[in-house]
């Protein structure tokens, strides 16, 4: 295998994830695209495991996926209290703090 | 080293086209659906790349938990499960635009910088048994990395604690 084949996919993957983040309008789906580009990188990093020949670069997925967690924890929290004050988790709507 | 090429190149199709539905589709509960497709596909990635911890972790904490929160996230938006026709903005373009020019970027980066080096699948990592592998993660989380692996659990209940106090109702 190539090492660039895994790089190449990650790269992919992260760019649709990028893509998703500009064009969603619903704060639900723009989470899950965010969620897709921080699993891309952790292909990266178990990839470079593999290269370099240490599994430190597998101990830093584990920690990246558990910051993912904790991120998806309050991002879904901040988006429920969006749709409790406004009835919709539109984010062309969520504008008050745009100059 | 041909079969890890075909599996390769299944999983890369089965993962694209997914993640390529995941942003176009217009129905919320899909797109939820189609992640699962591209996390599953990842944890076999990681198998492939030798390193079964981290497919195991990904299973358990991606598709076990987070997808599980994702779908409790648009029931309690009351995204209508029959799709929607309107989850898109107006910036289509802009976004085709800023993605492929960023693909570009970091493809003739990626290329310049690694070529064609192969993974050698001999080394340590790949060829101990798979007990050895864990064992290792293990033996750097709980040595090396102790005190970062306590800060990430204490970030953990910090966020945890967060979230209760920012959904609660008053």
């Amino acid at each position: 295998m190539v090492l660039n084949q895994f790089l190449f996919l990650s790269a992919f993957l992260f760019c649709v994830g990028a893509y998703g983040v500009i064009v969603r309008k619903n704060a639900v789906l723009v989470l899950m695209s965010i969620e897709l580009m921080v699993n891309a990188v952790n292909i990266n990093l178990v990839a470079f495991s593999l290269r370099n020949d240490n599994v430190i670069g597998q101990v830093f997925a584990l920690f990246a996926i558990a910051v993912a967690a904790a991120e998806v924890g309050v991002g879904l929290a901040i988006v429920l209290l969006i749709y409790r004050n406004r009835s919709s988790v539109d984010l062309t709507e969520v504008s008050e703090m745009k100059g | 080293m041909l079969a890890q090429n075909i599996i390769f190149g299944l999983l890369a199709v089965t993962m694209g086209v997914a993640a390529l539905r995941m942003v176009t589709t217009k129905n919320v509960v899909h797109a939820a659906l189609y992640l699962v497709i591209v996390l599953s596909g990842m944890a076999a990635l990681y198998v492939l790349l030798a390193a079964e911890f981290v497919a195991v972790v990904q299973v358990l904490v991606y598709i076990g938990a987070i997808v599980v929160l994702f779908l409790f996230g648009i029931m309690l938006t009351r995204a209508k499960v029959g799709g929607e026709t309107d989850v898109d903005n107006d910036q289509r373009w802009i976004g085709v635009i800023v993605c492929t020019f960023l693909l570009g970027i970091l493809g003739v980066t990626l290329w310049q910088a690694f070529g064609e080096e192969s993974l050698n699948l001999t080394n340590s990592v790949a060829s101990g048994a798979s007990s050895v592998n864990t064992q290792r993660v293990a033996d750097s989380i709980f040595g090396q990395y102790l005190v970062p692996f306590e800060a990430l659990s204490v970030l953990l209940l910090a966020a945890l604690v967060g979230a209760v106090v920012v959904a609660r109702r008053d």
